[in-house]
This record gives C-alpha cells, structure tokens and sequence, in this order.
C-alpha cells in the first residue's frame, strides 16, 4: 500500500499490527457484513495515521476488498491517510488529529450504559500520543463514571515523528500516569499474542474501572532497518529496500506457515 | 417592554432541552462545569442518566460527544462560547464535522454581552470559526421564543450544529410578528420595508427593530428588518431580495467585522446581477478585543447600539 501510494506511516503500523490482529481476529465481537451493527465491540484508532495496519486488517478481516488496499491515498480511493468512519466498512471512529480518540471511544462506552448494552470499547493510542492532554481529561472523566467496558491501548513503540519519545516528551511512564487517573494498567510484550490476548481478556473481566494495556512494541517490526529506527515513522521505502523489506516479510510468514504446518500434521496424527 | 417578554437566550435553551428530553429518549447532553450557566441544570436533573458532566475539560467533551453521536444518539455538547467553540475548535471540526455526526455545539455568553468576565471571555470569533467549517450549520437566534424554536429545528435536523446564545436577558422581538416561523436557512423578515434593509443576528437584532422605529419617526423611512438567525446556510434570497428591493444593506451583529454575519452578507453580494449591487454597512467589532463592563456600557464602547445602527442606515442610504 505504502508503496504503491508513496506516502504513509509504515513504523507505527508494523508496531500495532500485532495488537489489531489479536483485537479484530480473536477479541472483538464484529459482523463484517453488518458493520454498523449497533451490538458490535468498537475499535478507535487514535493513531489514525496507521492506516496501513488498520485498513489491512479491516480488508483481511472481509469489511472490503483486498484488492481495494492498493488504491491506497489515491484521490480517487476510500482509503485516504487518515482513518475515516464515513468512507471506509468498519472503522468506528474518524481520527487524525492526535489525542482525540480516547473522548470519543468513551462517548460510545457510556452510551452503552444509557442502552444497557453489552458491548466494549478499545481505543489505540501512541506514546507519542499521550503527550497531548485531551487524553487525560479523557482519562480522568473514564474513571470517574467508571467506564470499565473501555480500554485503552498504548502501542508503546517509543518513537515519535522528531525522534524517541523519552528525549522529547519525557520518560512516559503510561502505567504509572493511567493508574494515577484511576485507571487498571496493564504491561505486555505488545508483540507477543497471548499476552495481548491475556490482557484484553482480563481487562474485560474488571467491573469498575477502565483498563489501559501499555503494549511495548518496536517501531518498524519486522523489516530489519526500520525497527526502532525514527526515520520510519513516515518515510517510504526505495526500490532496494522495498525488495529486502519484501524478503524479509516474506520469509516470517513462511516460516509461520511451517509452523502451522507441522501443528496441524501433530494434531492430525 | 415589560419584564415578562425579557428573558436570555441562554435560559430559553434550557427549558427547551428539558422538554425536548421528556419527547426525546435519544438526546443526551454533556456540559463541562457550567451547567448553571448554559442552563443545561434542567436537563441534568429531569434525566441524570443521559446527562454527563465532564468537568473543566472541553475538549474532551465535545470528543465525548462526538462518540455518544456515533452510536445514533442526539447530543448537545454545551460551554461558553469561547470554550465550545474557541477552545475546543479542534475537537468540533475533526470529530464532530469531518465524521458529519449529529452533535449540537451550544456556546452560550456569546459576544460583549457577557461583559464584566472581560476579553477573555467575550468570543467575537465564533460565528466565523464555525461558519467556515464544512458541514457545519450556524445559527444565531435573537429572542427566547427563537432560541426555544432553534433548540427544537436543530434536534430534528441530523448533522452538526453550532447554537450561538447570549448572557443576558434580550426583549422579545418574534413575539409580535404576524406570520412569525423558524426554519433553518430561511430567514424572518420581521418588519417590512423598502427604504433600506438592516440585516441582524442574535441581540442586535431587538437594536435593529428600534433603529428602524427610529428612522420611522425621525427621518420617515421605511427600513425592512432581517432576522438572520441561519449564518450557514445563509438565506441568499433573502439578501437579494432586500437589495433588489430597498437600495442599502446593514448588517448588525455581537461579533467581530471579519467573518462573521457582515462578511457571509458581502460573500452573496459579491457575485450578484447589477441590481442587486448596493451599499453595505457593517455594524460590529472592528477586530478588536472587548473589555469589562456591564453588557451595555460594552455595547456601547464598541459601537453596537440603537444609534450606531440608526447612523450606519443613513450612511448606507447617502452612499
């Protein structure tokens, strides 16, 4: 996509991607072929800019189709930079301009209240993110209604546009800050699925607060030069790296393919 | 005047929200720590489980608000004009207008009116920063009874609305009004003439109704009174029909010059036939800040009284 459209955030999309896996292939309750249904668990990506890993997921996951990925910033495509509810099957929220998630992924956790209705909410931040305070004004009023059907996730890739996050904003210390709102903090491997999956499920468990998972992942993850490496946050690849970016994908998902190979053979024996 | 037609706009708010939350199990409304001042009170205590408080915290309010719209909710999002509309500018284009959801902006203390809090809190920026965002309705109502029809027009309509209301007490201009109705971009045309036209939003237009029975006794005009109380989408016909048919335009409004109701006026008039082009004199804030004061002595130091309207029109008529 990225490639083809020359432009877009690759770094903190491949550091979600994990995450958005777990939540839209395992955790949430979604009917892609009714992506309205008011019943649905709802996903905001905060970090509207990673595009690339949400509309991937939202396309594999059968809201659209995959061939539709390539149109990708085009002027004439759904699919722009930024996430956008009214355009693209499956995106709950419209996001963009950082810090403002997190308020809207709680107005849509009261109104299930105010409906009695069941479902939840996650929200997807960036460390860098956090920085910007409408996240805690959004934090502190969560906790004070006892919004325990929300979650928020920290992709904690500690890198931001101008460099690493501690050299800018400070040292984040996320679980810390969330717990000081009132907030259950959870730290995970954000790369490892049976935590991410742990975690979501024990912060569903939780009857009276919000949960936030900080998720410490790598920027970049995946392709050997653009892991933890800030220049990624939005560059694009040339030619040359595309085609190593390429392999190296490549050889992980055949490497998971054997393995997934080789589990079902064990099972079938 | 007598006392009972003198209420604010603000308080005309209130009360229509509450009866509008009695018939309407979908509106919700969150405030940010002035429920006593926007007057969303009513609402909060006749339906505490649709009603947040957010605290000191706009942004996050109209966030909130914007989230509770997507889940087919009717929301009202209420501060200060200054704080809905100023400080949470951000908020309201990216998460309320871009996503087009249906989430009413309400900015109450609009204007100089607000007067002793000072600068600070006196927004004479807002009409212009909200009118200029797509998808974005504007509307500015003169009186109580107008403020109460607004409330309801706006929770019919589906999509975002910025609801400009005053501080202080205003008379009741509708009231006497033949014919009077209130409907989103069609303006109320609320005394007839043909020697000149004042067009005018929100408190001035009760100051645009006594100009013009001023000129009427004094000078013997016939002047023609607008109530603009749709900035977006503004009446066009309307606007050319008062220069077709009365020769000069003045606009009156609780706002600065640049942006506001004058400048949406001279945008229609400026791509218009021949006859249609005519003087136009703004009446409003040139582009400078307030300060304390009672909301009168305000008014008055910045040029938006009875008789700077009166003079704007015997201006606009020489020229």
């Amino acid at each position: 996509m990225v490639q083809a459209a020359q432009s877009g955030h690759l770094g903190g999309s491949m550091s979600v991607m994990d995450i958005l896996t777990v939540l839209y292939f395992n955790t949430m309750r979604i009917t892609p072929d009714s992506p309205k249904n008011p019943d649905r668990d709802r996903c905001v990506l905060s970090k509207g800019h990673c595009t690339p890993a949400m509309y991937s997921i939202l396309a594999h996951k059968g809201f659209f189709p995959i061939e539709e990925l390539k149109t990708f910033r085009r002027i004439d495509s759904n699919l722009s930079g930024h996430v956008e509810m009214t355009k693209v099957p499956g995106v709950d929220m419209s996001a963009g301009s950082l810090g403002q998630g997190l308020s809207a992924a709680l107005g849509m956790a009261l109104a299930a209240r105010i409906d009695g209705c069941q479902y939840r909410v996650y929200c997807i931040c960036g460390d860098g993110e956090i920085q910007e305070g409408q996240i805690w004004e959004a934090a502190q009023v969560a906790s004070h209604y006892g919004a325990n059907n929300l979650t928020v996730i920290v992709d904690n890739n500690r890198i931001q546009l101008d460099g690493f996050t501690d050299r800018i904003g400070g040292p984040s210390n996320a679980a810390d800050k969330f717990r000081a709102f009132g907030w259950n903090a959870i730290e995970i491997d954000g790369h490892d699925v049976s935590q991410i999956a742990a975690a979501l499920d024990a912060a569903a468990a939780d009857a009276i607060a919000p949960t936030a998972i900080i998720a410490n992942t790598v920027k970049g993850r995946g392709v050997s030069f653009m892991e933890n490496n800030p220049k990624w946050h939005g560059g694009t690849p040339n030619e040359d790296e595309f085609a190593i970016a390429f392999s190296e994908v490549q050889s992980r998902i055949d490497h998971l393919n054997d393995v997934l190979h080789k589990i079902s053979e064990g099972v079938s024996r | 005047m007598s006392d009972m037609n003198v209420e604010s706009t603000r308080v005309a708010y209130g009360r229509a929200l509450c009866e509008l939350g009695e018939r309407r199990s979908d509106v919700v409304v969150v405030d940010a720590d002035l429920t006593t001042c926007t007057m969303t009170c009513f609402f909060a205590q006749k339906f505490p489980e649709r009603f947040f408080n957010g605290g000191i915290a706009e942004s996050n309010m109209v966030g909130m608000g914007a989230g509770l719209a997507t889940t087919g909710k009717t929301v009202f999002v209420n501060s200060f004009a200054m704080f809905s509309a100023g400080r949470a500018y951000d908020q309201v284009r990216n998460a309320v207008c871009y996503p087009r959801l249906n989430v009413k902006v309400v900015g109450t203390h609009a204007g100089l009116s607000v007067g002793e809090d000072g600068a600070t809190h006196q927004c004479i920026e807002d009409i212009s920063l909200m009118r200029t965002i797509p998808n974005m309705t504007v509307i500015v109502p003169c009186d109580a009874e107008e403020a109460k029809r607004a409330t309801i027009a706006m929770s019919e309509y589906d999509g975002p609305c910025y609801l400009r209301l005053g501080r202080s007490p205003v008379p009741a201009v509708t009231s006497g009004v033949a014919d009077y109705d209130f409907q989103i971009g069609k303006a109320s045309t609320l005394k007839q003439g043909t020697d000149a036209t004042i067009i005018a939003c929100g408190l001035m237009v009760g100051k645009a109704m006594e100009a013009a029975a001023v000129l009427e006794s004094t000078e013997g005009l016939n002047v023609r009174v607008v109530d603009m109380h749709t900035i977006k989408p503004i009446d066009k016909e309307a606007i050319l029909a008062a220069a077709r048919e009365t020769g000069a335009i003045v606009t009156a409004e609780e706002h600065n010059m640049i942006g506001g109701l004058g400048a949406a006026v001279c945008e229609v008039l400026s791509e218009v036939p021949a006859e249609c082009c005519v003087p136009i004199i703004k009446v409003g804030v040139a582009d400078v800040f307030g300060h304390s004061g009672t909301a009168e002595a305000c008014l008055e130091k910045y040029g938006l009284t009875v008789g700077h309207v009166v003079d704007a029109v015997k201006k606009a008529r020489s020229l």
